[in-house]
C-alpha cells in the first residue's frame, strides 16, 4: 500500500532470506501480518508447533504488499527452501506463474486451488464449521434474531456467512438473521470503527449475537458486543479469551495443522487437493475456560449430533462458493 | 421507520461524523492558512495510536489524549518546516505524513506491545466512556418503553463520550476565532494575500506555524477519538481512509465552519445510512447498493466542484508557499 511499507519490507525480507538454509520449510504470511490474532497467526503457530517438536527452523517473511507475492516465492525457491508454504488465497495468481519454473520444489498454498504437479492445495469447509456456531449462534440467542459481519464481500466470506445462516436456521427455523458485509475494498478488514457501528445497528434490529468474520474489523464488533452485553462469536483462531464471558464460541480454522502437516511431510509433501473439514478437525468450534459458562450441555450435546451427520454425510451444508448462491437467507 | 429507529440511525450519524469533523476542522485552520494538508489521515492515525498506547501503558485515557495531540503535533510540525520553512510542495509533504504515520504507527506497536501491530485493550479508566446525561435511561430496553421526548434525549444527546461535546464546541469556537477576533482576520489573510499581511508588518511564517499547530490539535483529539472513545484500542490502518473523507467535506463546506458542521453531518448519515440496507429497502421499495451509499461523499464533492452547486473557491494563497520580495 505504501513506499514506506515496501521499503521495510523489502529490507525484512532480504534479511530473512539471505538466512535461510537449504532444503528447509519456508512460510509466507498474508498482508494482515504474522500477529494479526486471527488467520496469519494461527498459520505462525503451526510453524513453531512444527519447529519445537523437530527442531528444525523455517523460514518466512510478512508481506507488505502484493506487489511482492510473485518476488518473496522467486526468491525463496531459489534459496533452495522446500517445501513453501503460503497462507492465504491471494498468492493463487502469483503461484501459478512461480510454480512451472521450480518443478523440484514443493508449495503448499492454503485457501485457495492452484492446478500444478509440484502444488498441495489446501481448502477448508468454513461452511461446515460456521453451521455449527450457527446452531450455537440461534441456540443462545433470546431476543430469536443472530446476525453476521464479513469483512470484504468477497465469495469466502459469504461461504462464511451462508453456513452461519443455515446452521441457525436448523436449529431454529424461525430465527432471524442480518447480515453486513463492511465494505469492497481491502480496509474492510482493518476499520473497527465500522465494525462497532455496524453491530450497534444489528443490536438495534434486535439482534444478540454477533458473528465476525472481518480481520481485524472483528476486533471493535467482539468489543461492542461486549460493551452493549450481548454474545459474539470470533473466527479462525480461538478468540475466545479477548472478552472473557462475552464470547460465546469461535469458529476456528485449523490453518496451524495445514501448516504443520505440510511441514512435517518436508520435501515429501503430497501435492493435489485436500479439503479440511470437520472430520480431519480442519475446522470446528472453541470451546474453553472463558465461554464454559456460556455453553449448556443442550448445546454440546446438539452441536456433536450435527457434527457426526455432518461428517457421515446425512446432513449436506451448502457450500456458497459452488455455484456463488445461498439457499438461506 | 419508527421513530426510535431515526433516533438510532441519528445517533450513529453523531459517532460516524465527529472524527470527520474534527479532522475537517483542523483541514480548514491550515487551509484557511494557505497550507494545504493530506495528511490529516496520518495525523490522525498517529494520534490514535500515541494515545490508545499511552493510555494502555498509563490507564489514564486523559494522558493517553496529550500524548495523542502530541504526536499529531509534531507530525504537524514536520509539515510545517517543509512547507512554511522550506517552501516544499505541501501536497508531496501531506503525502510523506501518510505514508509516515501507516508505517511508523505498526512498527512501533509491534515492538512496543508484539501484538501484531496493535495496542493491548483499554479497560475503565483507559478509554472516555459514555456520559450519561442527567436523568437519561442507559438501558436499549428501557429507551424502547420510554415517552418520544425521553427516547430523543436518553439515545441521541446522552450517552455520548466527552470528545463528543467538546467536538461540537469547537465549531461555534473556530467560527469565533476566524471571524471575530484578529487573529482570525490575520490567519485569513495570510491565505488570501500574505504579501499583504507581511507589509502589514505581521509575520506570515509566525502566523501559518500557529495555523498548522490548531491542525495538528484537533486531528490529535480527533484520532484519540477513534481509539480510546469509539474503540478501545489501536489497531492498523484504522482510520480508514476518514481523512480524505475529510477533506471532501472541507471542500464540500467550502471552507466554512458552519458548513463544515452540515457537511460532516450529511456524510457520517450517509455512512450511518449504509449500515441498514434493510431500512432503504423498507423506505423505497428496492434495493440500493451498500457500496453507492460509500461513495456518495465523493461524489457529492465532484459535484460541488463541477460547479453545479455553486463554486468551491479555495483560499487563493493556498499551496503556494510564501516567499518574500527582496
Amino acid at each position: 500500500m505504501t513506499f514506506m511499507r515496501t521499503l521495510l519490507g523489502a529490507a525484512a525480507g532480504t534479511a530473512l532470506l539471505s538466512g535461510a538454509a537449504l532444503a528447509d520449510p519456508a512460510i509466507i504470511y498474508d498482508l494482515g501480518g504474522k500477529f494479526d490474532k486471527s488467520f496469519n497467526e494461527s498459520a505462525f503457530n503451526g510453524a513453531t508447533r512444527w519447529a519445537e517438536e523437530t527442531g528444525g527452523k523455517f523460514a518466512e517473511v510478512e508481506l507488505q504488499s502484493d506487489a511482492q507475492r510473485e518476488q518473496a516465492l522467486r526468491r525463496f525457491a531459489e534459496s533452495g527452501a522446500n517445501p513453501i508454504v503460503m497462507a492465504g488465497f491471494s498468492f493463487a495468481s502469483a503461484l501459478e506463474e512461480v510454480a512451472g519454473d521450480y518443478p523440484d520444489t514443493k508449495f503448499a498454498i492454503i485457501d485457495m486451488v492452484v492446478d500444478a504437479p509440484n502444488v498441495k492445495s489446501v481448502v477448508f469447509n468454513e461452511h461446515e464449521g460456521s453451521y455449527l456456531v450457527g446452531m450455537m449462534a440461534a441456540q443462545a440467542s433470546k431476543t430469536g434474531t443472530v446476525s453476521f459481519i464479513g469483512g470484504m464481500d468477497i465469495p469466502l466470506i459469504r461461504k462464511f456467512a451462508c453456513g452461519y445462516a443455515q446452521g441457525a436456521k436448523a436449529a431454529n427455523p424461525d430465527v432471524a438473521i442480518i447480515q453486513n458485509m463492511t465494505g469492497t475494498t481491502p480496509a474492510a478488514w482493518n476499520d473497527p470503527v465500522k465494525g462497532t457501528e455496524l453491530t450497534k445497528a444489528q443490536i438495534s434490529q434486535g439482534s444478540d449475537v454477533v458473528f465476525a468474520a472481518a480481520g481485524g474489523t472483528g476486533v471493535g464488533v467482539l468489543q461492542a458486543a461486549a460493551d452493549e452485553d450481548i454474545l459474539s462469536i470470533g473466527v479462525d483462531s480461538n478468540q475466545n479469551y479477548l472478552h472473557p464471558g462475552k464470547v460465546l464460541t469461535s469458529m476456528l480454522k485449523r490453518v496451524d495443522v495445514a501448516v504443520y502437516n505440510a511441514m512435517k511431510e518436508g520435501e515429501d509433501l503430497t501435492t493435489g487437493f485436500t479439503a479440511m473439514g470437520l472430520g480431519a478437525d480442519g475446522v470446528g468450534y472453541a470451546v474453553d475456560d472463558n465461554n464454559a459458562s456460556l455453553v449448556t450441555a443442550e448445546m454440546t450435546a446438539a452441536l456433536e449430533e450435527a457434527k457426526a451427520a455432518i461428517i457421515a454425510g446425512d446432513i449436506v451444508v451448502h457450500d456458497y462458493m459452488s455455484d456463488n448462491s445461498c439457499p438461506v437467507e | 421507520m419508527d421513530f426510535l429507529t431515526l433516533i438510532q440511525v441519528l445517533d450513529s450519524t453523531i459517532r460516524l461524523a465527529l472524527p470527520l469533523l474534527l479532522a475537517c476542522l483542523a483541514g480548514l485552520f491550515s487551509e484557511r492558512a494557505g497550507i494545504f494538508d493530506i495528511g490529516l489521515e496520518g495525523k490522525m492515525l498517529f494520534a490514535a495510536f500515541f494515545s490508545a498506547a499511552v493510555a494502555a501503558m498509563t490507564g489514564s485515557v486523559w494522558l493517553g489524549l496529550l500524548a495523542g495531540i502530541a504526536a499529531s503535533m509534531v507530525l504537524s510540525g514536520i509539515h510545517g518546516l517543509a512547507s512554511i520553512t522550506f517552501r516544499g510542495n505541501q501536497l508531496i509533504s501531506g503525502v510523506a505524513i501518510n505514508f509516515l504515520a501507516a508505517g511508523l504507527t505498526v512498527l512501533i506497536a509491534q515492538d512496543w506491545f508484539q501484538q501484531g501491530g496493535r495496542t493491548p485493550s483499554l479497560m475503565g479508566a483507559g478509554r472516555f466512556n459514555p456520559v450519561t446525561l442527567p436523568g437519561a435511561l442507559t438501558k436499549t430496553v428501557e429507551i424502547k418503553e420510554a415517552s418520544a421526548p425521553m427516547q430523543l434525549y436518553s439515545e441521541l444527546l446522552s450517552g455520548h463520550s466527552i470528545l463528543v461535546y467538546l467536538g461540537l464546541l469547537c465549531v461555534p469556537l473556530t467560527w469565533w476565532v476566524l471571524f471575530r477576533t484578529r487573529f482570525g482576520l490575520r490567519l485569513r489573510a495570510v491565505g488570501e494575500n500574505p504579501a499583504a499581511v507581511d507589509t502589514a508588518g505581521i509575520s506570515v511564517v509566525r502566523l501559518r506555524f500557529a495555523a498548522v499547530a490548531i491542525c495538528g490539535l484537533l486531528c490529535g483529539i480527533a484520532g484519540a477519538y477513534l481509539s480510546t472513545a469509539l474503540q478501545a484500542g489501536f489497531v492498523k490502518d484504522m482510520s480508514a481512509g476518514r481523512g480524505f473523507i475529510a477533506l471532501a467535506a472541507l471542500i464540500f463546506a467550502k471552507w466554512r465552519p458552519w458548513h463544515a458542521l452540515y457537511a460532516c453531518l450529511l456524510f457520517g448519515f450517509l455512512q450511518a445510512l449504509a449500515l441498514r440496507p434493510d431500512l432503504i429497502t423498507n423506505l423505497t421499495g428496492m434495493t440500493v447498493q451498500v457500496q453507492l451509499l460509500d461513495a456518495l461523499p465523493y461524489i457529492l464533492t465532484v459535484v460541488i466542484l463541477a460547479g453545479f452547486v455553486g463554486k468551491a473557491i479555495p483560499p487563493r494563497a493556498g499551496g503556494e508557499p510564501y516567499v518574500k520580495e527582496r
